[in-house]
């Protein structure tokens, strides 16, 4: 049993949650993930961890609730507890030697963009953190990115905050700019991921993307998070979930992420009792 | 006088146009008098030819003996002695090829239903708990071992060991411990409460297990050994599942046997108040043909389908699942297409499996297993309708405790390499049995090798 020690909502979706898990915390570092099941009827679900806290003896997630299992576990509460925690799974983010990084967040991937560029800057690493939003309400961790960045460049599609565009939009922009990057990291919905790796791709810099496919045991088992990497079977547990996203097939995974839709649509839900429509 | 009866006393099973569709239990085992009978036509032979063929040793002409005189927890006690999982592996073992396979009585006409004698023997225990002596956590000697995993052949391990006095923690990847017996082996062939209560009577014996633990992740085997173990037992499993590296495996429908199976067993995604999903397959093709692709056909079959298709390369003869496992999957419809190699899958234009391309296969000259190899036939490729596809063509053991445990010595397929005597990996103190270092193989062999770990581990500890 793992108990919640903290809990905040960061936008109307999106959760944080810091969680006692001394034994992960020991170990995590940027880039791996775990798996958590909120109780004996649940699913098993993978998380990158936002932060960690070895000290304390605790990590922190970062979700929107958005499938059946995201919305039981954002129901819980301060002081009650997740069935099961495991991890760190997954190999740590490997940065190379790079003088200048952007890191792209696109919505709650930015909770995961986050501790990517707090790793760097702590290293002396000049960062560029651009975070896309949809809309201004839905901003989240703006004054932490902004403490871990060299240059925070928020973005929202609507122009309600920021700069008035994608992500992608400021990456070119930077880039024909002059910036120098040496790599970028792209963490957020698939389609944002791919077309970071496009937008890159024609100057050549190298762009390490985070994924996060269906997965069961997340440790190397079940081969559910296979995904097609360079033309080779990779597994995201084991291998990843770091990739060079300019040999990802990204269209693969998003059709194989959808393999649950429909049930997903009509997953009775447990709190309510009702049927949800997504 | 011993019975002379040909053939193994017939045992009640469930219907198969039934069963197909239900995940209950296929066989419900012998009744008091049935087991009586079927124990009497053992001959009691002088050099018990059934023990040299069981990989934990168990008396089994004595245990039969004690089953025809109808004292079934002596029986029981006399199996519990050398096989501390009796109730398991008298419905898994592959008892054709070890204890039955040598039964003088298998000369002329069947052998002794041996397995189905220990499987009754262990559930009447259960059912009879009272009566059994019940375990109890004896004086611990001081000494700590750590178990990594807690499949068959851990279980095991752990259990010799406890009852041995020793401290002994089990750590678990998954939530649940019992590792293939939980995840891989239907609940209508081997019932989880039944794994579950195996289990807990390690727990009174003073086991410790804690779950949520993937060793080499969370904590390393050498971090364990600092930590004041004296020895750790490995019994990590077979992990990575493999593909055949045709084209259209990544589509949506196409599943790892692994995958498949523990969505069904370990997350119990055939009942409706879990929430893990599975697809709800029309018609399915299983590539293989051991004892995992008889398990996920099926449940297929279970879970709805309206066809089953295994698909093998090579024929009837070569084919390697436990035969009582092909009859009743033969009798719930599952229809096997032998002699057939999937050539590619084919998607829809949303990525949907929607059919399977397979080539027909003849038997040529003997291969490096001793089996008929099998020779595509030109130009004879088909295609099966099928919309989901699921991948049992083995497994190679998980690269997590070789990569992170330096001396620890694998071979080229992946597996532990191991003294064969004592089960010592190439790193004094760190034992492996099981898959981890045979490869996919039993849940009784994975037991033999526990027992003989646990053996050597406590000469080791005590020779130090």
């Amino acid at each position: 049993m793992y108990r919640i020690l903290t809990k905040r909502q960061l936008n109307e979706s999106t959760t944080l949650m810091e969680i006692n898990a001394p034994f992960i915390a020991r170990k995590a570092l940027a880039g791996q993930f775990i798996i958590f099941r909120v109780d004996e009827h649940g699913e098993r679900i993978p998380l990158t961890i936002a932060d960690y806290d070895r000290e304390k003896g605790s990590i922190t997630i970062i979700f929107q609730a958005i499938g059946g299992s995201t919305k039981e576990l954002a129901a819980l509460n301060e002081g009650e507890y997740i069935l099961d925690v495991v991890g760190p799974l997954g190999v740590a983010t490997e940065y190379g030697d790079v003088k200048r990084v952007a890191v792209v967040g696109g919505g709650v991937g930015c909770a995961i963009a986050y501790p990517q560029a707090k790793a760097l800057h702590a290293k002396g690493v000049q960062v560029d953190l651009i975070a896309g939003f949809r809309s201004k309400d839905i901003i989240i961790l703006e004054d932490e990115m902004k403490a871990v960045s060299t240059d925070f460049h928020l973005c929202t599609d609507d122009g309600t905050a920021g700069y008035h565009g994608f992500v992608t939009d400021k990456l070119k922009e930077l880039i024909e700019g002059g910036a120098q990057f040496d790599e970028v990291i792209a963490i957020g919905p698939v389609p944002m991921m791919k077309f970071v790796c496009k937008t890159t791709e024609p100057y050549g810099i190298k762009t390490l993307v985070s994924l996060n496919p269906i997965m069961v045991d997340g440790t190397g088992m079940c081969g559910g998070c296979r995904v097609t990497v360079d033309g080779q079977i990779k597994y995201a547990c084991v291998d990843g979930p770091d990739f060079d996203g300019h040999k990802v097939d990204f269209d693969e995974l998003m059709r194989r992420n959808s393999t649950y839709k429909e049930q997903e649509k009509a997953h009775v839900c447990r709190l309510t009792g009702g049927v949800r429509n997504a | 006088m011993p019975n002379m009866q040909m053939t193994k006393t017939a045992v009640t099973e469930q219907d198969p146009k039934v069963r197909a569709r239900n995940f209950k239990e296929v066989c419900l085992g012998y009744t008091e008098e049935e087991a009586k009978n079927e124990a009497q036509r053992c001959l009691n032979c002088k050099n018990k030819p059934c023990v040299s063929g069981c990989p934990v040793s168990v008396a089994i002409p004595d245990f039969i003996a004690k089953v025809a005189s109808g004292e079934f927890i002596e029986a029981y006690n006399i199996i519990k002695s050398t096989n501390s999982l009796p109730a398991i592996s008298g419905r898994v073992c592959p008892q054709e090829n070890q204890c039955e396979g040598k039964c003088v009585r298998g000369i002329k006409g069947e052998p002794v239903a041996i397995g189905r004698l220990e499987r009754f023997c262990a559930d009447y225990a259960m059912n009879h708990a009272d009566e059994v002596e019940k375990a109890t956590k004896p004086q611990s000697n001081g000494h700590k071992v750590a178990v990594v995993g807690a499949g068959p052949s851990s279980l095991t391990c752990a259990g010799d060991l406890a009852k041995l006095g020793y401290d002994v923690t089990i750590y678990e990847a998954f939530h649940t411990a019992g590792g293939v017996l939980m995840y891989g082996i239907p609940e209508f062939r081997l019932p989880k409460a039944i794994v579950q209560k195996e289990i807990d009577s390690l727990k009174d014996l003073g086991v410790s297990i804690m779950t949520n633990m993937v060793i080499g992740k969370v904590l390393s085997i050498d971090e364990l050994m600092e930590d004041g173990c004296e020895a750790v037992f490995v019994g990590s499993g077979a992990g990575l599942p493999r593909f055949m590296g045709i084209e259209g495996e990544a589509l949506v429908g196409v599943y790892s046997a692994n995958e498949y199976l523990t969505r069904i067993n370990l997350m119990k995604a055939y009942l409706d108040d879990y929430a893990t999903p599975i697809k709800k397959s029309k018609a399915v093709a299983v590539v293989g043909g051991g004892n995992v692709a008889m398990d996920a056909a099926r449940s297929a079959m279970r879970l709805g389908a309206e066809k089953v298709y295994i698909v093998y390369r090579r024929s009837m003869e070569e084919l390697p699942a436990r035969k009582e496992e092909v009859h009743h999957a033969m009798e719930e419809g599952i229809e096997f297409m032998l002699l057939n190699n999937p050539t590619r899958i084919i998607g829809d234009e949303n990525g949907n499996v929607c059919g399977i391309e397979c080539i027909k296969m003849e038997l040529g000259e003997p291969d490096a297993s001793g089996r008929r190899r099998p020779v595509p036939i030109e130009g004879s490729e088909f295609v099966l309708d099928v919309d989901t596809v699921v991948m049992s063509i083995g497994t190679s053991p998980n690269p997590l405790i070789r990569s992170t445990t330096p001396g620890v010595e694998a071979n080229k397929h992946g597996c532990l390499i191991v003294n064969d005597d004592t089960n010592q990996t190439t790193k004094e103190g760190v034992y492996a049995g099981g898959d981890a270092v045979t490869g996919a193989a039993t849940v009784i062999l994975a037991m033999g090798a526990g027992k003989k770990a646990a053996k050597s581990i406590d000469e080791y500890i005590k020779s130090k």
